[in-house]
């Protein structure tokens, strides 16, 4: 099976659990990661420098209708939803999802309604639900979902939310997931558009 | 877990075992007939959005298939109003993402400063928040008794709302906070009268502004502008619209004249890049060099 996309979601704790996944990830690395990370509405350009710094592939907030490109990790802007279409994302002021926009649901059933057994969720620590709904859609389309190990996320609510909506998830710890990720089998034709 | 779900936060899409590309003829049939029998065009829209919108309704009128959405709409108007409310986003705010108008005031207004005469287009103004926000700069500037301002939307409503330059009192902390970090000179309480639960702007500024209907999907360009406001309105549309309605926006602007986007809407993806500048490297403001 080969993997197009990868949205990861996360809240309280965030940070330094994206930090340490996106650190282990290779120069190489051939999928486009999606990250969704709770934050203020006004939080700016932070998260984006911060997880620049760690690491060779090229980090960038999400403008409406960018195509989606592999070896990018893109960030999901505060206080937008962000849609996945087939080759590019869109981005949404809809009201919030449960208090949260963005949400890391919405993102995770788009990516799965759009590239269906082709998708790769992750849900780390935080301190709500979200994500727990979304993976399980990322899982009944077939995608592969992974949890962080409660145990050693710094607010496991979150994870253990989506393990008990996805009992079926890998649950791993952050080098494991990321371990993961970097050997998964990837499209060997690539292409920006599949429709 | 089994997280039941609200209709206010359904889980936007279908059932699992709805057939992807049977849904997407579904929509396309429903936003054809809306067209056809209504007249209102959504069949450029941005696909996703519509998309979860249309669940959204499907799931509040207790429908399990959009075909049963369309049949309902088509054969009663009054459904139709509720799909409309669910399709029209018009939340806005004034002086939204407040670096865009400290920006506007320090690298745009000194361009302005050049011409004899403004036109300024706001294109999908909705209830009027960014017309009174950029008047409010004008003003302070000095510009505003030589600048004339087009304010347009689709919705008749809300541009009611604008003309009657009443807002919601409650916001006027928020709507302080913004005017301040956008670099705002007096002291904003000076343009408003507060009434019942509302805070009554200063009539003035609008004196050189009509507000007046203006579709971007089907109607043309009604003048040469020097800056074209289009903000928060095009992320709606799909890359299609998006490039049509770049093609209005370009025929509209003068050699050299400014085009402001939303904060996160490009104009990287569209077929336009190479005529303008970029003006700033985070705002999205731009001017037509060629
Ligand atoms: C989210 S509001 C943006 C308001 C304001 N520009 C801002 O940035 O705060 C989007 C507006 O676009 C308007 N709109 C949607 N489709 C349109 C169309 N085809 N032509 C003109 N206006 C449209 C809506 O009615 C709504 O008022």
């Amino acid at each position: 099976m080969a993997y197009e996309i990868i949205v990861v979601g996360t809240s309280w704790g965030g940070l330094a659990a994206l930090r340490e996944l996106i650190r282990e990830l290779p120069a190489g690395f051939g999928l486009p990661l999606v990250i969704v990370q709770h934050r203020h509405k006004r939080s700016g350009q932070l998260l984006p420098s911060l997880l620049q710094d760690c690491t060779p592939l090229f980090v960038c907030e999400v403008d409406d209708k960018a195509p989606i490109e592999t070896g990018t990790v893109y960030v999901a802007p505060a206080d937008y939803h962000l849609l996945i279409e087939d080759g590019h994302f869109a981005l949404s002021t809809d009201e919030p999802v449960r208090y949260s926009r963005p949400s890391i649901d919405v993102t995770l059933v788009s990516a799965a309604d759009s590239y269906g057994e082709h998708s790769v969720g992750v849900v780390l620590t935080g301190a709500n639900a979200d994500g727990a709904r979304g993976l399980k859609r990322i899982h009944d389309r077939g995608g592969l979902a992974l949890v962080q190990l409660p145990s050693t996320a710094e607010s496991p609510a979150m994870p253990t939310a989506a393990l008990r909506s996805v009992p079926n998830a890998r649950a791993l710890s952050i080098e494991q997931i990321a371990a993961t990720l970097a050997s998964l089998p990837v499209e060997s034709a690539r292409h920006s558009e599949r429709r | 877990m089994a997280v039941p779900l609200t209709p206010d936060e359904a889980l936007d899409g279908p059932p699992l075992s709805y057939n992807p590309e049977l849904e997407r003829i579904e929509i396309e049939l429903l936003l054809e007939g809306v067209f056809r029998h209504y007249g209102f065009d959504f069949r450029s829209y941005a696909y996703a959005s519509i998309r979860r919108r249309l669940w959204k309704r499907t799931e509040a009128e207790g429908l399990s298939s959009i075909s049963e959405l369309q049949a309902l709409v088509l054969h009663d108007s009054a459904a139709m109003e509720r799909l409309l409310l669910d399709l029209s986003v018009s939340v806005t705010a004034m002086f939204r993402d407040p670096g865009f108008y400290q920006v506007f005031r320090e690298e745009v207004v000194p361009l302005l400063r050049t011409y004899p005469f403004i036109r300024i287009w706001h294109a999908g103004c909705s209830s009027g928040e960014e017309v009174y926000s950029t008047a409010i700069v004008l003003e302070e500037e000095g510009l505003l008794e030589r600048t004339r301002i087009y304010a347009t939307d689709i919705n008749d409503a809300v541009l009611q709302q604008a003309r009657a330059g009443i807002f919601p009192l409650n916001r006027m902390q928020e709507y302080t906070e913004n005017y301040i970090r956008a670099g705002g000179k007096r002291s904003f309480s000076e343009y408003y009268t507060a009434k019942y639960d509302g805070a009554l702007f200063s009539p003035s500024l609008t004196r050189n502004t009509v507000f007046s209907q203006h579709n971007l999907v089907t109607d043309r360009s009604f003048s040469e502008f020097t800056v074209i406001f289009c903000r928060n309105v095009l992320i709606y549309f799909d890359r299609d619209l998006q490039n049509r309605v770049h093609t209005l926006f370009y025929d509209s602007l003068v050699m050299l004249g400014i085009l402001a986007l939303g904060s996160k809407e490009s104009l990287r993806f569209s077929q336009y890049e190479p005529c303008y500048e970029k003006l700033h490297p985070r705002e999205k403001l731009y001017r037509k060099i060629r």
